[in-house]
């Protein structure tokens, strides 16, 4: 399994020169090595923009769906056939504002699957518009006297939701990020991954600089196991802190489906059982 | 082809939501079927929890029987409303009964102490099996019948079972002086089951005998009886159910189903179909079978939320971005909701495109009593192919359609993408590439007009001058009306499959003369959609569009007045 290549050498990269999304492609690749995951059970699922284009540079089954839907797919993906690994990553424009609504319904849902998010804190396929995680003030060719809009914070919305994992991490710190990742990818559970990531391109403002200046990792006392303090940390803005914030184990969606109740098989192996759909019918009429 | 009074019986019950008007229909349905005769249950109610006025029409006759009638023979009354909204379609003909304690002495009706009989029965509760015992006695029957349809309906509960069947008996004792006053035949029952089923549940058995595994839906009337109907099919039939958070979710995750293998349905009515169109444009860009239940109810906007229309032709025809191939059907009855529910998961798996079935409010709120719905013998074949290291998922096939891997099942990679793509579904913007697989999409269209798709019907003589056209759930008042009122020269096409047209049904519309288009809309979509596709040219078009169902009687008074032209 460790001879697989789990990122493209041969591919016309759509990325600006300088991206972060470079920086997590190796890391996403040096994960799924460093945790020997099946190539053939392992699909990542994402929507539409830059950071959806992720899959498409790798050596992996891929569902590149719409803008802001990548996560009904992969949940759905996941409890078809549960046996799977289901990454769904996307960038926060996607996730966080037009799969806004999926986003809040997976985390109570809690499928077994990671969600990464590319958060660069602006539109970048589209040309520089305000993204949902923007700060206030952020001026871009839309937003001509600055961002008005309190900043959508992912973290803490997934902590007073419940998520069962919930992390945030830095391209620009790679030893930090792939230790996120394992951990996320490894969690039973929904696992948020808020990867901050500059665009070099329409982000003059939160920069690789500006990044490494204002983040800062959780404290060393800091208990994944308390959510209110999960949540005071998820709140704080200078620094943003990275680590994994919330942790905690629940039940997980497609285990309580009573699809798999005496049936472990995943759905693509089963038929349908006329003389019980007979016996259906008899007791509908 | 007129039926005797003695053959058949229009019962219409009418008061609030509340009352619970759909139990009493359903209790009574089932005694019909007991004395071995046939039934048919039409529902119409106002969008509300309590109150309001709503009626349940029971056409009862000897012979099987699919089509609305809007004649009342008898109708029972609970509230003053019911009286006031059902006046217009009662005539001198028509006996009224009520309970004296809320019409006092009204003229002309038939008392039925209710609330007093249901009192001594044990409460409020009590009084559609009191009502029920009551009408059976009209018919001249026996309990024996209700007593069946009661224990069916109240089996699992030993005491509340008692005490219906004796507020059966008192209703059926308090009618001893009319007896038969509507005599209806008790035949021998019918050789073998008859089932009395709706048109939601016929579709939910016909997607679970097409194959479905996997239904995400969010609750919208007409369309949710189906979702609940697999709800309850979730453990037996090993089927993950889901509510999504909103529509685009719903058809989203049944493409992400699809993707992994399973067999996915989802389930709505016009406004939830509305959001789903990005989906649908996705289901045709990376070629994903899925089967959309597309349940209509009146619009634009919220409309009449629980009343018919088939007002969403068009959308189901022409929603979503681009170009890509679809099929819409449209059963019209419960035996064809069963038979296309099925269809379209074979379609869609064979032709992995999206696949829609139109039903409406009329066909779907309808019960009817019938023979048990026809099983294939085997289960639907599947068309996913194990994979092998070089696998393609879109490579070159025949008709466009290429084999389909799912991601677990081979040694390949699975991949899958919206943005226009090679043969391996990465992103390209090579046009000829482009050229290429906009061809592949589209020559999937001839599989979907021929070997996949599913005839029309004629009914009439095959050497037809004038060709009555419809499509969905009007087809019975129409075959009916037609018996009754039998034009010269005259035939009825019934249209299930609207797109794309089959092949044989061009030929139809080149012979006839003069082709007359029934629907259930305001605009004559279905006549739309011929003309553009065929250039015939439509003589007339009979539409309806204020929120219900044609019956048999409007469809006999039109073909009068062409018999009159």
């Amino acid at each position: 399994m460790s001879e697989h290549s789990w990122v493209r050498r041969d591919c016309d990269i759509a990325w600006c020169p300088g991206c972060g999304n470079y920086g997590i492609l190796k890391l996403v690749g040096e994960t799924l090595a460093e945790l020997a995951l099946d190539p053939q059970q392992t699909v990542l699922v994402s929507g539409i923009g830059q950071a959806a284009k992720l899959p498409q540079y790798c050596n992996v089954h891929f569902f590149n769906g719409l803008h802001g839907r990548a996560l009904p797919p992969a949940t759905a993906i996941k409890a078809s056939n549960p046996g799977l690994t289901v990454i769904a990553e996307s960038g926060d424009g996607d996730m966080y504002g037009e799969g806004g609504n999926h986003f809040l319904h997976c985390i109570r849902r809690n499928p077994d699957l990671t969600n990464i998010v590319h958060n660069n804190m602006v539109y970048g396929l589209t040309k520089g518009q305000a993204s949902p995680t923007s700060r206030r003030g952020f001026v871009t060719p839309l937003q001509v006297g600055g961002v008005t809009l309190e900043p959508f914070n992912p973290l803490a919305v997934a902590i007073a939701l419940g998520a069962s994992f919930v992390a945030r991490t830095y391209v620009g710190n790679a030893e930090h990020a792939r230790g996120i990742l394992q951990a996320a990818i490894r969690h039973r559970g929904y696992a948020l991954v808020d990867l901050l990531q500059p665009c070099v391109t329409f982000n003059k403002l939160n920069t690789y600089q500006w990044f490494a200046a204002q983040t800062a990792p959780l404290p060393d006392d800091h208990d994944p196991a308390d959510r209110v303090q999960a949540f005071a940390r998820a709140c704080e803005e200078e620094p943003l802190r990275l680590g994994i914030f919330y942790r905690q184990e629940k039940p997980v969606f497609e285990e309580q489906l009573a699809a798999y109740t005496d049936d472990a098989r995943p759905l693509y192996e089963r038929q349908v059982d006329l003389a019980r759909l007979a016996a259906t019918m008899e007791a509908m009429g | 082809m007129h039926s005797s009074p003695s053959s058949e019986l229009n019962v219409v019950l009418g008061g609030e939501a509340g009352h619970g008007l759909q139990t009493l229909g359903l209790v009574l349905a089932r005694a019909v079927i007991a004395a071995g005769l046939h039934v048919m249950v039409v529902n119409e109610f106002m969008s509300r929890i309590r109150g309001g006025s709503n009626s349940t029409t029971l056409r009862i006759s000897t012979r099987p029987v699919r089509a609305f009638s809007d004649r009342v023979d008898c109708c029972l009354l609970f509230d003053r409303d019911a009286l006031g909204r059902l006046e217009g379609r009662c005539t001198d003909a028509t006996v009224r009964i009520g309970d004296p304690a809320v019409f006092g002495g009204t003229a002309g009706m038939l008392p039925l102490p209710l609330q007093e009989l249901s009192t001594q029965a044990g409460g409020a509760l009590f009084a559609n099996s009191v009502a029920c015992g009551f009408l059976v006695r009209l018919f001249g029957w026996e309990p024996a019948p209700l007593e069946t349809a009661l224990r069916r309906t109240f089996g699992k509960n030993d005491s509340l079972l008692d005490q219906n069947l004796a507020a059966a008996r008192s209703g059926w004792e308090a009618g001893a002086a009319l007896h038969g006053r509507f005599a209806l035949p008790v035949q021998a029952a019918a050789a073998g089951r008859r089932l009395l089923l709706d048109g939601s549940q016929s579709v939910a058995l016909g997607a679970l005998a097409g194959g479905c595994t996997f239904i995400s839906s969010y609750p919208m009337s007409p369309a949710t009886g189906v979702l609940l109907h697999l709800a309850k099919q979730a453990e037996a039939h090993g089927l993950v159910v889901e509510q999504a958070e909103d529509e685009i979710s719903a058809i989203n995750m049944g493409l992400g189903a699809w993707y992994a293998g399973a067999r996915a349905l989802v389930s709505t009515s016009g406004g939830g179909f509305d959001l789903m169109a990005e989906g649908l444009s996705l289901c045709g860009a990376i070629e994903s079978p899925l089967v959309v239940h597309l349940a209509q109810r009146p619009g634009p906007g919220t409309g009449l939320p629980t009343r018919t229309e088939q007002g969403d032709l068009e959308i189901a025809r022409y929603s979503g971005h681009g170009e890509f191939p679809r099929a819409i059907l449209a059963p019209g009855s419960p035996e064809e909701a069963f038979a296309c529910a099925a269809h379209a998961f074979t379609m869609a798996d064979a032709s992995q495109s999206p696949v829609i079935v139109l039903t409406d409010q009329y066909l779907l709120d309808s019960l009817c009593d019938l023979d048990p719905l026809p099983l294939p013998a085997t289960p639907p074949a599947t068309h996913i192919v194990a994979t092998t290291p070089d696998y393609r998922r879109y490579a070159p096939g025949p008709d466009g359609i290429s084999p389909r891997g799912i991601p677990g099942y081979g040694a390949g990679l699975v991949c899958v993408d919206s943005d226009e793509h090679d043969a391996e579904g990465r992103i390209t913007e090579d046009f000829g590439v482009r050229i290429a697989m906009v061809d592949k999409r589209l020559a999937k269209f001839r599989p979907l007009r021929e070997e996949l798709s599913l005839p029309p019907r004629l009914h009439g003589p095959a050497d037809y001058r004038r060709l009555l056209v419809g499509w969905g759930s009007t087809a019975p008042a129409i075959i009916e009306a037609l018996a009754q009122v039998p034009l010269e020269q005259t035939a009825f096409l019934h249209c299930v499959q609207l797109y794309p047209l089959p092949a044989a049904l061009e030929d139809y519309l080149r012979r006839a003369e003069r082709i007359i288009v029934i629907e259930n809309n305001a605009t004559g979509q279905f006549a739309r959609l011929l003309r553009g596709e065929t250039g015939c040219d439509i003589a007339a078009q009979w539409l309806k569009y204020n929120g219900l169902a044609f019956s048999v009687e409007e469809i006999a008074a039109l073909l009068r007045e062409e018999e009159q032209r």
